[in-house]
């Protein structure tokens, strides 16, 4: 069988957040990691290849330097890497980035399953999934807590407020992972001469299937930054010193200011 | 079709085992004050089976319209039914605003419609407005355009977005952030009964399954309101304290790093950088020093109050309200006192 995983290299965000002129991201001045749901998502079908045998195929999207997320996800044992790289896509919003990574699927022969995070760590939207599963026509399962493959169907723990579906959907079909599922194992130092001894498929534009230029980059994505700012740290509040029924007092006032109580 | 003849704020009225989620009620609140602003009227799309005696309660809480969509393929929640429920809505009646719940079902059902209808979604708002807004290209500034404010990078950052060019627009809202109306018993509304067919297949998954939680294992990263302890706290007994205020308060214990060290509480409970990130309603932080590993986890926090008797402690630098005093007599008084006001 074959997986494709997306992954993406997202800012470490520890590393702090910085804007270029337009409001869009500056992602190449900050440092960059695998986004961990994706890195679950990998380990979950690494761990399928382990026991089954699969082909694993790592697709990201973005600038050229995000091959290095590709060469680390074939270290830990994915076999083929595919990077999705071109002007005319940058400044994707989640529409215009799940029409892209479709187009590239698309380009895939023969897979059987698509995993992807649930969410990245830089934007937090939990879309991309879903959309591609959409421009697809594939069942989704979002929210995996726990993934094995059953003859020509997955089965799927999904997750939700306050309890879990176990589901089960025929391939091929898409399923996005949370960190949870599973701890990702390390690169291994044979693994990391490995990939890069492997050659990484750079997709551009032209490679992408079936879809309209007026579906990608800044172009196509429906919705708009109106402004984005880092976030102002608050300062302090107020601080009282009363006796104890007087604070009590003070704290039961706000709580019915705030509409708590 | 024209932008302009999508009218009125929607509201998708999640429910799960025939009840009504709380965030639907935060939703028809917002969408009242938008759809004021807009000079328009509030539609809750109420989507399940046997789901038509849920209609008075949306309109107690301010949908003047509700859409139910009742289909026995929509007993439960499942990604492809719900989708061609909510996008076949969209199409028919055309909505200019589509608001969903960002919960774990309205983070899979709110990309899944907006790619299907191919409009924007922005996700996890915390404000939305009506406002101006210039689109790339245009000379002028839009009206009437909804202005979806929503954070990113784990809150570092804040970002306000607009969809100028498609409709509906569309946003799932972070559960917890708007506030409902009070309820107006014997209010009633409009009924629109659509069911536009279900044809299983491939996409329609089957659940083999449905486990509910039934210990409750609360995650602290879902709680509205934290009754947080530290060090201060003093033991593991003097947690059930803290248990007694969360207990009145619709609350959950959660707590700092050095409590877990210290082997008071699980690991699962702990706040901070090496903890969980948390962004409650209201975070108590009794007894907590606020050292920066803490703080780091819980400055989102919509409302801070920190009780401390050491009226140096770096937390009453995030708190928005500060007592210095004796946490062993405030905490038990303050929880007498909230069982007296919510009694």
């Amino acid at each position: 069988m074959k997986i494709v995983v997306c992954v993406k290299q997202v800012p470490d965000t520890a590393g702090g957040v910085k804007f270029k002129a337009d409001g869009t991201l500056d992602r190449a001045a900050m440092l960059t990691i695998m986004n961990p749901d994706d890195k679950a998502g990998l380990e979950a079908a690494l761990r399928i290849k382990d026991e089954i045998g699969a082909t694993v195929v790592a697709v990201t999207m973005g600038l050229p330097k995000a091959e290095e997320v590709l060469r680390e996800a074939m270290a830990m044992g994915a076999d083929e890497g595919i990077l999705v790289t071109d002007r005319v896509l940058g400044g994707a919003d989640t529409w215009a980035t799940s029409t892209t990574l479709a187009g590239a699927i698309r380009a895939i022969p023969d897979y059987d399953l698509i995993i992807t995070g649930r969410q990245a760590i830089d934007g937090d939207t939990a879309q991309v999934g879903p959309q591609i599963s959409e421009h697809l026509n594939l069942p989704v399962i979002s929210y995996a807590e726990d993934l094995k493959v059953e003859g020509d169907s997955v089965i799927v723990k999904r997750q939700y407020d306050d309890r879990y579906h176990m589901v089960k959907a025929q391939m091929p079909c898409l399923v996005t992972a949370l960190a949870e599922l599973n701890k990702p194992r390390y690169m291994t130092p044979g693994g990391i001469f490995d990939a890069y001894d492997t050659e990484i498929t750079v997709m551009n534009r032209k490679d992408l299937v079936d879809v309209e230029d007026k579906n990608l980059g800044l172009v196509g994505s429906p919705t708009q930054i109106a402004r984005a700012s880092d976030k102002v740290r608050k300062g302090a509040g107020e601080v009282v010193n009363l006796d104890p029924a007087e604070s009590v007092a003070y704290i039961m006032g706000k709580l019915k200011e705030k509409h708590v109580i | 079709m024209g932008l302009e003849q999508y009218k009125g704020v929607y509201v998708y009225a999640q429910q799960v085992d025939n009840e009504i989620s709380g965030i639907a009620f935060e939703l028809l609140g917002e969408a009242n004050k938008l759809a004021k602003d807009l000079d328009t009227d509030v539609t809750a799309v109420l989507v399940g089976c046997d789901v038509a005696p849920l209609v008075d309660q949306l309109a107690a809480y301010g949908a003047d319209k509700v859409i139910v969509v009742d289909d026995p393929e929509l007993k439960e929640y499942r990604t492809e039914p719900y989708t061609h429920a909510l996008a076949s809505v969209i199409n028919e009646f055309k909505p200019d605003i589509m608001l969903v719940g960002a919960t774990a079902i309205g983070r899979d059902l709110g990309p899944r419609v907006s790619a299907r209808v191919q409009t924007g979604l922005t996700a996890d708002c915390t404000i939305l407005e009506i406002g101006e807004f210039k689109a790339r290209g245009d000379k002028e500034p839009r009206k009437g355009q909804l202005l979806m404010t929503r954070p990113a990078f784990g809150g570092n950052t804040i970002a306000t977005i607009a969809c100028p060019n498609h409709r509906p627009q569309m946003a799932t809202v972070r559960p917890g952030v708007m506030q409902a109306q009070e309820p107006v018993e014997g209010a009633t509304c409009e009924v629109i009964n659509y069911n536009p067919g279900f044809t299983p297949d491939n996409k329609y998954v089957e659940i083999l399954e449905i486990v509910k939680n039934v210990n409750e294992v609360v995650d602290i990263m879902d709680a509205k309101i934290l009754v947080s302890g530290g060090r201060g706290v003093g033991s593991a007994e003097n947690f059930a304290m803290l248990q007694d205020l969360a207990d009145v308060i619709g609350g959950t214990v959660s707590c700092s790093r050095a409590v877990v060290d210290n082997g008071w509480m699980p690991k699962d409970l702990q706040v901070g950088q090496t903890g969980k990130t948390v962004r409650p309603n209201v975070y108590f932080a009794i007894g907590i020093s606020g050292a920066i590993q803490h703080t780091a986890g819980m400055e989102e926090s919509e409302i801070i109050i920190a009780i401390n008797k050491d009226e140096t402690a770096p937390i009453f630098d995030v708190a928005d309200y500060g007592i210095v005093g004796d946490l062993n007599k405030i905490v038990p008084a303050l929880t007498e006192a909230l069982k007296a006001a919510l009694a």
